[in-house]
């Protein structure tokens, strides 16, 4: 195994050019979840020209519907299966996303847009959201509330523990499977 | 023959705390199966690493009764009910979706179910519950709920088989199953598999099969070799934890078979994430 590489958000070129598939990471600072729901609505404002409720810019969407918090900033929050926005996300990264948080495989599609707006796609432990849960420090909602789980909120994270899915080259760790 | 009374607030009490504690307290069999699977995975690698993320998840869902997973399912609620019980003040599935509401808004477990496949809008309750009953002989009611996940659950698959398949026909089935679900749905998997039946009854077989336990093998010899010859095939894949390689791709394989037509045999694949989740009760 490699060694682990300590990463903050926003991401900037260098580190991310730096990061090669199957490493390890663990990243720190301000990510935002979005799903199936949120990416609809946030490709159908990109569509239609319209002002997004978030900068997208150097940013990183986490696919992840959370628990409600019990105690604490949040409740168990693991990655859900990133295939499912594998359409929306090509007009994300040219909207200026730099990188994805989520589990599984990416289409084709996904890894030339990855490769072409030099961003990086992350997989992190599915299954393990209460473990995750302790990673978050602050929780905060940011746009589409009516979407309950599915609205997207601001997350700050300390080291959250991910491994690269597909990095700027568009190499896929899961490309042999 | 005197009937006996169950009152419909006692069902909805066992439902709730029987969602409680399958979402927040992993299964004893699934945590062996992780046990035994880290100790035999190779030392410094990420699929060990991550097998020992998955233990310590499940301690820390235990301690702060926090979910495993914050996809807390769809509830499927298994009934067994005698034929000499009769239900008082309400009605079961009444009772049965108030111990699932109650669960999830005191448990803080998502609501992850819409009202309409089409329009979206969520319950805010986690209910409906998909409830299946067996009417049994006796005074006795058995409960089990399984909250099961959704991006396993987008993963299963049924096929018609013609009647003149071979075992090997059906060992292909289940692991192109696996093949097709790859990393996507949180490796290692548990099957459960339905064989025989008619479609639905072979869907509903694949999902009862899961509760279980994964280190008790069907009492059918030729049925537990199946199993064995399914989970060793899925293996030699070479997914493994989050699909980062090495020999932990299907950590059970549960077949549950009913008889069936000269026509056809029914093969149905439950594709469960490593959070294999239910309890049970009896009343």
């Amino acid at each position: 195994m490699s060694k682990t590489k300590h990463m903050q958000t926003p991401l900037d070129k260098k580190a991310i050019n730096s990061l090669k598939a199957g490493e390890e990471v663990l990243l720190s600072g301000t990510i935002y979840t979005a799903r199936d729901q949120a990416h609809m609505r946030l490709s159908g404002l990109i569509t239609e020209g319209g002002k997004l409720p978030l900068e997208l810019t150097g940013q990183v969407i986490y696919y992840c519907g959370p628990a409600p918090a019990k105690t604490g900033p949040i409740g168990s929050c693991g990655p859900t299966t990133s295939g499912r926005m594998d359409p929306f996300t090509p007009m994300l990264l040219d909207a200026g996303l730099k990188g994805m948080i989520g589990k599984g495989r990416r289409s084709q599609e996904v890894a030339d847009a990855i490769k072409k707006n030099g961003a990086v796609y992350f997989i992190a432990p599915g299954g393990a959201g209460a473990y995750l849960r302790e990673k978050v420090i602050s929780c905060v909602t940011v746009a589409f509330e009516d979407l309950g789980p599915e609205a997207i909120y601001k997350l700050e994270v300390k080291d959250f523990p991910l491994v690269v899915g597909i990095d700027t080259e568009g190499k896929d760790i899961y490309s042999k499977l | 023959m005197k009937l006996r009374e169950i009152q419909a607030r006692t069902i909805e009490k066992t439902v709730k705390e029987l969602c409680i504690k399958a979402n927040t307290l992993l299964r004893e069999d699934v945590l062996q199966a992780f046990r035994a699977f880290f100790d035999k995975e190779e030392e410094n690698t990420l699929p060990k690493k991550m097998l020992k993320v998955l233990i310590e998840n499940s301690e820390i869902a235990e301690e702060k009764k926090l979910p495993l997973c914050q996809d807390t399912g769809m509830v499927a609620v298994f009934i067994e009910m005698g034929q000499d019980v009769h239900i008082l003040g309400g009605s079961l599935s009444g009772a049965i979706n108030s111990g699932v509401e109650e669960a999830y808004t005191e448990g803080y477990f998502r609501k992850s179910v819409v009202k309409d496949p089409l329009m979206r809008d969520n319950t805010g309750t986690n209910t409906p519950a998909v409830i299946h009953v067996d009417i049994t002989e006796g005074d006795k009611m058995s409960i089990s709920v399984m909250p099961k996940g959704f991006g396993s659950e987008n993963k299963g698959k049924i096929g018609m088989l013609n009647p003149t398949c071979t075992q090997d026909d059906i060992i292909d089935f289940c692991v192109e199953t696996v093949k097709k679900a790859g990393p996507d749905a949180c490796p290692p998997y548990i099957l459960g598999v339905g064989l025989g039946g008619t479609m639905d009854q072979c869907a509903l077989l694949s999902k009862k099969a899961l509760l279980r336990p994964i280190n008790e093998s069907n009492p059918e010899p030729h049925i537990a070799e199946l199993e064995e010859k399914i989970k060793e095939r899925s293996n030699a894949l070479g997914i493994g934890v989050m699909g980062l390689g090495g020999i932990s791709t299907v950590i059970g394989v549960n077949v549950k078979e009913a008889p069936t037509h000269i026509a056809g045999c029914p093969v149905a694949v439950s594709l469960c994430c490593h959070a294999l989740r239910s309890a049970s009760a009896e009343i």
